[in-house]
C-alpha cells in the first residue's frame, strides 16, 4: 500500500479494467434498478426528482402571481390559494432546494474527494428512498384535496386541530419527518466521506472549497434538523394524541413553537445557500483560471456562517415583542452574518478581477449571482433592524428578500452550476448560445418579478393576501411582477429545452472541457460507477493544474496535468476504498464497501408505513417501528462479502 | 402481525385516495336549497320521552364526514351556546350527548328534527332561527363527539376548552392581567 | 434598470392610496422609521452601486487578462500581486464591519426612542381583540360606564399617547398600521403591547398582518386621527346606546333584526340584541366600511352583505342566512340609521 508517482506500466490494463467494471457494475431490471448504490446514480435521481418538484412548485407560483395579477381576482377563491402558497413554499424549502442541493453534494462530493463512492452507500439509497417517499405523500395529499392550507410554518393554534381540521397538517408534519430523516442520513455519510475518504495528501488546507461548503453544511444540518423535528411532533402529537405543547387554551405556548421551528428555519436558509457558495467558488476557479483569492478566508468564512446561522432565529419572530437587549442582541448577530457573506463576495471579486475569466454560461449565472445575491443580503441587513423590520415584517419586502437571497443566491449558482459539470455528466457540453438567452431570461424575469415587491411591502402590502382592494393601489406593480413571473417561466423551459437537446445533440466534452483543478475532472465524463480506475492523489490544493511545488500564487497557465500521481495497491476484484486520516489524508487502511442492495429500498418502505400511517393511527408507529426492525435485521443480516475471481 | 397491518394500511391508502377528496372539502359556498330557516316548522314536536322513536325518514347529513364542516359545528355549538346547556358534551344542565342511548333516536335526521323543533324540558327551537346547513354543521359536530365520523376528518381534541385570553390570565397565577 | 423601476414605481404610485404605507409617516415612531430607512437605503444603495462598479470592471478586466495571453508570471511578480489582493479584500471586509457597526447603532438607538414614547404620562389603553376576520377595540377605563367596544374603526385624538394592548380570540394576528407604527403580534393567552402616536389629523388603514386563514386578506380597520374636541365629541357619541327607531319602517327593521339569528353574534346596545361572536353595531351606521373593510358601508354593500356574505368573504364566520326580500329593506335602513 502506498502512493507513488505515475506508475510506469501496469500489466493487463484490459482486465483489470473489466474487472472493475464488473465489480462495481449494478443489478440488472427492476430489482437491479431499486438495488442501486452508486452515488452518482443516486444523485441524480435526487437532482432530477428535485427537478420535478421545481416544476410543480414553479406551476403553484405561476398560479399564485395570476391571482395576484388584479385587485378582487376570483382566479383563484381564498381556500385554493392558502394551499397553493403553502404547498409552494414547502415545495421548494422541504422538496427542492434542499434535496438538490444534496444531490449536487452525493454527486460530486466522492469525486472531488478521489474515491469512489459514499462511506455508506447504503444508507444513501435509503435517504432517497425517504426523500422519494416525502415527495410522493404531500403530492399525494395535493392531488386528492388534502393539500396543506396554513402557510409552510404552520403556526399554532392555526395548524392546530380546530382551525385547520382534516389531515393536511398532519401531512405536511410527517412529509417534515421523511425529509428531515433523508437529509440526516445524508449529512452523516458526507462528513464520514470528507473526513476519512479524501485522496492521500487532500490535507485539510487542499480540500475543494465546494467540499468545504457540503462539510459545513451537512454538519448545521445535523445541528439544525433535530429542531425541526421537535417543532413537527409537537405539533402532531397535538393533532394526533391530544397533547397540549403548543395549544394556548391548555396553558401551550404557540411561542415555543415558533422558537423551535425557526431554530430550524433560519439555519435552514444557511443549509441551502451554502452549498451554493461552494459551486461559485467552483465556478469561479474554473472560469478565471486561476487560483482563488484568500482560500483560507474563504474556508474560515464558510465555517463562520455556519456558527453564526444558529444565532439569529429571532430575526424572523421581532413582531412577538421582545426585550430591549435581546432585540439589540438579534440584531446584531444578523448584521454579522453580512460580513462573513461579504468576504466571500470580495474574494471573488479578487479572483475575478485579476484571473483571466471565460464569460461561459457557467458565469453568466455567477455574475447574476453576485448582482441578486448582494441587493438580497443588502435587504437582509434591512430585516436584522428592528424598528424596520416591524414595519417590513410579512410584507411584500420580506417576499422580494428572500426570492433575492434564495433564487439569486442558490438558485443561480445551481444554474450556474448544472451548465459547469453537465458535461461531467453526460459527457456532452450543454449549448452556450442557448444557455446564454436561458440567462437573461431569468435574470431579467426575476428583477422584474421580484424587484417591484420590495416596493409593494413599504406600501403596506402584506404577505400571504389571496386578494386585495383597488383602492390600495397595488395593481400595477403586481401585473408587472405577474408578466416577469411568465419570463421566468420561459426561462426555465429554455433550460430544460437545453438539457434534453444538449443530451442527443450536444457536443462530446471530453474529460476536461474546462481545463478545470479539482479531481472530478480526471474521472471520464459521464464517469464509470468506481470513479477512477485509479485513485488520484491530491499532490496540490488544484491537483489538475500545473503548479508551482509552493502553495500556487497564480495558475495563470490553466492546463491538464498529463502524468498525474495515483494510487496503486487496492484490490480490484472488491469494492476496495482508502480510508485516510482526518488531518493529513495520509493512507491509513483499505475499507471493503457495501456493494447494492435492495434492503435500503426494503427499509424505506417499512419506515413510510409507519410515517404515512402514523396520520392516521398513532398505532402505526409501533407498527411501522417493528416492521421497519424486521427490515433493518435483513439489512444487516451478515453475509460473505462478494469477491469476484480474476 | 406486521402482513394484517401491512394489508390493513394499504386498504386504509387506497380507501383515502378515493375519500379524502370528500373529507378535505371546504364547502364554503352553502347551496341554497340548505339556506332554509324551516320558519313554519312546529315549535314543538309531539314526541314525549319513553315514547317509541318516530323512524325518520331517511336524511343523509350533506356535510357529514367533512372536517371542515365537523369544525364549523364546533365553533357554532359554542357559538350558539349549545355548551351553555350540554357543556362539552358530558351534559349539566341537559342531557349528555356523548352516549349511545338517545331519548329522540341518534340518527343525523332525529338530531335535525330535534334542533330544528326543540323538545321539552328546556330544549329550545330552532327552527326559524339558524339556517339548515348550519344545523347539519352541528349534527355532524355531535355525531363525531361519539365516535361516529372517520377519524381521519375529526380533530382528536377540542382548542376550545378556554380560549378567550382575560379567562385564561386569571387561570394562570401570576400572569399579568 | 434600476433607475427605469424606479420610474415605473413612481408612476405606479402617484395617485395611489398613502393611507397603509411605511414611507408616508403620520406619528414620530413612523416618521423616525421612515427616517431610518431612508439612511439604510443610501448607505446601502452606494455600497450595492460600488460593488456593482467593481464587479463590471472585473468583467472587463478580467477578459483583457484573458486577450493579453501574457506568459506564465514570474513568481516573486504573482506573489506580490496576491498580497496585494488580500490586503484589498481585509479592507473592504472592515470598512463592511465599520458600516454595519454604524447601522447596528442607528437601529437600536431608534428602537429605543420608540420604545420610550410610553415612558412619559398616562396613555389611553385601547385593547384590541383580533377574531377570525375582524377587529375588537375597547376603550379601557376606570370607570365602566366610560368603557367603549366597538369593531374594525377607532378614533384617536393626535397628539396623545395610546397603549394599545393587544390579544386574540383564536388564533396568531398581527396588528399593524403602517402610517403610525410597526406590527405587534396578538397572540393568544397573552398579551402584547405597542404605543402608537398620531401627530397629524388623516385617515390611517391598518391590516393584519399574520397569516390567520382563509380571510387573512380581508382583515382591515381604520384608525380616524382627528383633534382632541373632535375626538372627545365622537367618544362621547359612541358611548350612548343605540338611538330608538323614529319611524314605523325602521322600528319594522329592528324587528326584523331581532327576529333573524343576527342577535346571536351580533350586539346592539339599547335592544336584546346581545350576540359577542361577531362585531357591535350599536353605532354601525357611523363607520366607514363592513366586514372589517371590505366593502364601503352603502346601503346597497351592506343589502348584499347580509344576504350572501360567502360570496364577498368567502369562509368568514357570517352566517347565510334566507333574508326575506320584504324583510331585507327596513333591516338595511335601521342599521344605517345606527350612527
Amino acid at each position: 500500500m502506498a502512493t507513488q508517482d505515475v506508475s510506469p506500466h501496469i500489466p493487463n490494463e484490459h482486465a483489470e479494467l473489466s474487472l472493475l467494471d464488473r465489480v462495481w457494475q449494478n443489478g440488472r431490471g427492476i430489482f437491479g434498478w431499486l438495488s442501486v448504490t452508486t452515488h452518482h446514480a443516486i444523485g441524480m435521481r435526487y437532482i432530477v426528482t428535485a427537478f420535478v418538484m421545481l416544476l410543480l412548485g414553479g406551476i403553484e407560483a405561476l398560479l399564485v402571481r395570476i391571482q395576484l395579477a388584479h385587485s378582487n381576482n376570483t382566479f383563484l377563491g381564498p381556500d385554493r390559494y392558502n394551499e397553493i402558497f403553502t404547498t409552494h413554499g414547502t415545495t421548494m424549502m422541504f422538496l427542492f432546494a434542499v434535496p438538490v442541493m444534496e444531490g449536487m453534494a452525493i454527486y460530486l462530493v466522492p469525486m472531488m474527494c478521489g474515491t469512489r463512492n459514499v462511506a455508506f452507500p447504503r444508507l444513501n439509497a435509503f435517504g432517497y428512498w425517504l426523500y422519494l417517499g416525502g415527495c410522493l405523500f404531500l403530492y399525494w395529499g395535493v392531488f386528492t384535496n388534502a393539500a396543506p392550507d396554513m402557510g409552510w410554518f404552520a403556526y399554532p393554534p392555526l395548524s392546530g386541530p380546530q382551525f385547520t381540521p382534516g389531515k393536511r397538517t398532519d401531512i405536511w408534519a410527517q412529509m417534515i419527518t421523511f425529509t428531515e430523516v433523508s437529509a440526516l442520513c445524508v449529512a452523516t455519510e458526507l462528513i464520514a466521506t470528507i473526513f476519512k475518504m479524501r485522496a492521500p495528501r487532500m490535507s485539510l488546507n487542499r480540500i475543494p472549497l465546494f467540499v468545504w461548503s457540503i462539510l459545513v453544511q451537512s454538519f448545521m444540518t445535523i445541528f439544525a434538523m433535530p429542531a425541526i423535528v421537535i417543532a413537527s411532533s409537537y405539533l402532531l402529537s397535538d393533532r394526533t394524541v391530544a397533547t397540549h405543547f403548543v395549544n394556548p387554551a391548555e396553558g401551550g405556548d404557540p411561542i415555543l413553537y415558533q422558537h423551535v421551528f425557526w431554530f430550524f428555519g433560519h439555519p435552514e436558509v444557511y443549509i441551502i445557500f451554502i452549498p451554493a457558495l461552494g459551486f461559485v467558488s467552483a465556478i469561479v476557479t474554473a472560469h478565471s483560471r486561476r487560483a482563488i483569492v484568500g482560500y483560507p478566508a474563504m474556508v474560515l468564512s464558510l465555517i463562520a456562517n455556519g456558527f453564526i446561522a444558529f444565532g439569529l432565529w429571532v430575526h424572523h419572530m421581532f413582531a412577538t415583542g421582545l426585550p430591549q437587549i435581546g432585540e439589540a442582541y438579534f440584531t446584531a448577530s444578523s448584521m454579522m452574518i453580512a460580513v462573513t457573506s461579504g468576504i466571500q463576495i470580495f474574494c471573488w471579486l479578487a479572483t475575478l478581477w485579476s484571473g483571466k475569466v471565460r464569460l461561459t454560461t457557467a458565469l453568466h449565472f455567477v455574475y447574476g449571482f453576485l448582482v441578486i445575491f448582494v441587493l438580497g443580503g443588502l435587504t437582509g441587513v434591512v430585516l436584522a433592524s428592528v424598528p424596520l423590520d416591524l414595519q417590513v415584517h410579512d410584507t411584500f419586502f420580506v417576499v422580494a428578500h428572500f426570492h433575492y437571497v434564495l433564487i439569486g443566491g442558490a438558485l443561480f449558482p445551481l444554474f450556474g452550476a448544472l451548465y459547469h459539470w453537465y458535461p461531467k455528466m453526460t459527457g456532452r457540453m450543454m449549448s452556450e448560445r442557448l444557455g446564454k438567452i436561458n440567462f437573461w431570461f431569468l435574470f431579467i424575469g426575476f428583477n422584474l418579478t421580484f424587484f417591484p415587491m420590495h416596493i409593494l411591502g413599504l406600501h403596506g402590502m402584506p404577505r400571504r393576501v389571496y386578494t386585495y382592494g383597488p383602492e390600495m393601489g397595488w395593481d400595477n406593480l403586481n401585473l408587472l411582477a405577474t408578466i416577469g413571473a411568465f419570463i421566468i417561466a420561459i426561462g426555465g423551459i429554455l433550460f430544460l429545452v437545453n438539457v434534453f437537446w444538449s443530451r442527443r445533440h450536444g457536443r462530446i466534452a471530453g474529460n476536461n472541457p474546462w481545463e478545470a483543478d479539482s479531481l472530478e475532472w480526471a474521472a471520464a465524463s459521464p464517469p464509470k460507477n468506481y470513479n477512477f480506475e485509479f485513485l488520484p492523489v491530491a499532490t496540490s490544493r488544484y491537483p489538475l493544474w500545473v503548479a508551482p511545488e509552493s502553495e500556487p500564487a497564480s495558475l495563470s497557465k490553466a492546463k491538464t496535468q498529463p502524468d498525474r500521481a495515483v494510487v496503486t495497491g487496492l484490490r480490484n476484484d472488491r469494492r476496495e476504498v482508502l480510508v485516510t486520516t482526518l488531518m493529513d489524508a495520509e493512507p491509513h487502511h483499505r475499507y471493503v464497501l457495501p456493494g447494492s442492495s435492495i434492503w435500503p429500498f426494503i427499509t424505506a418502505i417499512c419506515v413510510s408505513i409507519g410515517f404515512i400511517g402514523s396520520v392516521f393511527n398513532p398505532w402505526y408507529i409501533i407498527s411501522g417501528s417493528i416492521i421497519s426492525g424486521l427490515a433493518l435485521l435483513g439489512w444487516f443480516w451478515p453475509r460473505k462479502l462478494l469477491e469476484l475471481e480474476p | 402481525m406486521a402482513s394484517l397491518r401491512y394489508s390493513k394500511s394499504a386498504f386504509f391508502a387506497a380507501a383515502l385516495l378515493l375519500a379524502s377528496c370528500q373529507r378535505e372539502k371546504h364547502d364554503i359556498q352553502p347551496a341554497p336549497t340548505r339556506l332554509a330557516i324551516y320558519g313554519d316548522a312546529a315549535r314543538q314536536s309531539a314526541l314525549r320521552p319513553g315514547g317509541s322513536v318516530k323512524p325518520q325518514p331517511v336524511v343523509t347529513n350533506p356535510y357529514n364526514a367533512s372536517g371542515y364542516d365537523i369544525s364549523e359545528g364546533q365553533r357554532l355549538y359554542d357559538w350558539y351556546n349549545c355548551s351553555g346547556c350540554h357543556f362539552a358534551g358530558g351534559g349539566g344542565i341537559g342531557p349528555p350527548l356523548i352516549k349511545k342511548e338517545w331519548i329522540y333516536g341518534g340518527e343525523p335526521a332525529n338530531l335535525f328534527d330535534t334542533i330544528v323543533k326543540g323538545r321539552p324540558n328546556g330544549m329550545p327551537s330552532w327552527g326559524g332561527r339558524i339556517p339548515e346547513y348550519q344545523i347539519w354543521q352541528i349534527v355532524a359536530y355531535v355525531r363525531s363527539m361519539n365516535g361516529e365520523q372517520p377519524t381521519s376528518a375529526t380533530p382528536t381534541r377540542p382548542d376550545t376548552i378556554e380560549t378567550n385570553p382575560q379567562n385564561l390570565v386569571n387561570r394562570v397565577p401570576g400572569a399579568t392581567k | 434598470m434600476k433607475r427605469l423601476w424606479f420610474a415605473l414605481a413612481a408612476l405606479a404610485y402617484s395617485a395611489a392610496a398613502q393611507q397603509q404605507s411605511a414611507l408616508n409617516p403620520a406619528g414620530p415612531q413612523s416618521g423616525r422609521i421612515a427616517g431610518l430607512w431612508w439612511f439604510f437605503f443610501y448607505l446601502l444603495g452606494a455600497i450595492f452601486i460600488i460593488v456593482m462598479l467593481i464587479m463590471l470592471r472585473t468583467l472587463m478586466r478580467g477578459h483583457r487578462n484573458a486577450e493579453e495571453n501574457q506568459p506564465l508570471e514570474n513568481h516573486e511578480r504573482a506573489q506580490t500581486r496576491e498580497t496585494r489582493l488580500r490586503s484589498i479584500v481585509t479592507v473592504s471586509s472592515v470598512v463592511t464591519v465599520v458600516l454595519l457597526f454604524i447601522l447596528l447603532v442607528a437601529s437600536i438607538s431608534i428602537g429605543k426612542a420608540n420604545a420610550d414614547l410610553g415612558a412619559s404620562g398616562k396613555p389611553m389603553i385601547i385593547q384590541v381583540i383580533g377574531n377570525q376576520w375582524w377587529w375588537q377595540f375597547s376603550y379601557l377605563n376606570d370607570d365602566p360606564s366610560q368603557v367603549l367596544t366597538t369593531a374594525n374603526e377607532i378614533h384617536i385624538p393626535i397628539g396623545k399617547t395610546v397603549l394599545i394592548q393587544g390579544q386574540s380570540n383564536d388564533v396568531i394576528h398581527s396588528f399593524w398600521v403602517p402610517n403610525l407604527h410597526g406590527k405587534r403580534d396578538l397572540i393568544p393567552s397573552r398579551v402584547t403591547t405597542e404605543y402608537i402616536r398620531a401627530d397629524r389629523p388623516g385617515i390611517y388603514r391598518g391590516q393584519c398582518a399574520e397569516f390567520c386563514g382563509l380571510q387573512h386578506a380581508h382583515m382591515a380597520f381604520y384608525i380616524v386621527a382627528e383633534p382632541e374636541d373632535k375626538f372627545k365629541a365622537w367618544m362621547q357619541a359612541q358611548l350612548q346606546p343605540a338611538v330608538a327607531p323614529a319611524t314605523p319602517a325602521l322600528a319594522q327593521g329592528q324587528q326584523n333584526f331581532l327576529n333573524y339569528a343576527c342577535v346571536y353574534c351580533h350586539q346592539i346596545r339599547g335592544t336584546t340584541a346581545s350576540g359577542t361572536n361577531g362585531p357591535d353595531l350599536t353605532h354601525f351606521g357611523s363607520r366607514r366600511t363592513i366586514a372589517a373593510g371590505t366593502l364601503p358601508n352603502t346601503p346597497g354593500n351592506l343589502g348584499g352583505w347580509i344576504v350572501n356574505p360567502q360570496s364577498i368573504k368567502p369562509g368568514n364566520h357570517m352566517a347565510t342566512i334566507a333574508v326575506k326580500p320584504d324583510d331585507l329593506q327596513p333591516m338595511i335602513q335601521y342599521l344605517e340609521s345606527l350612527k
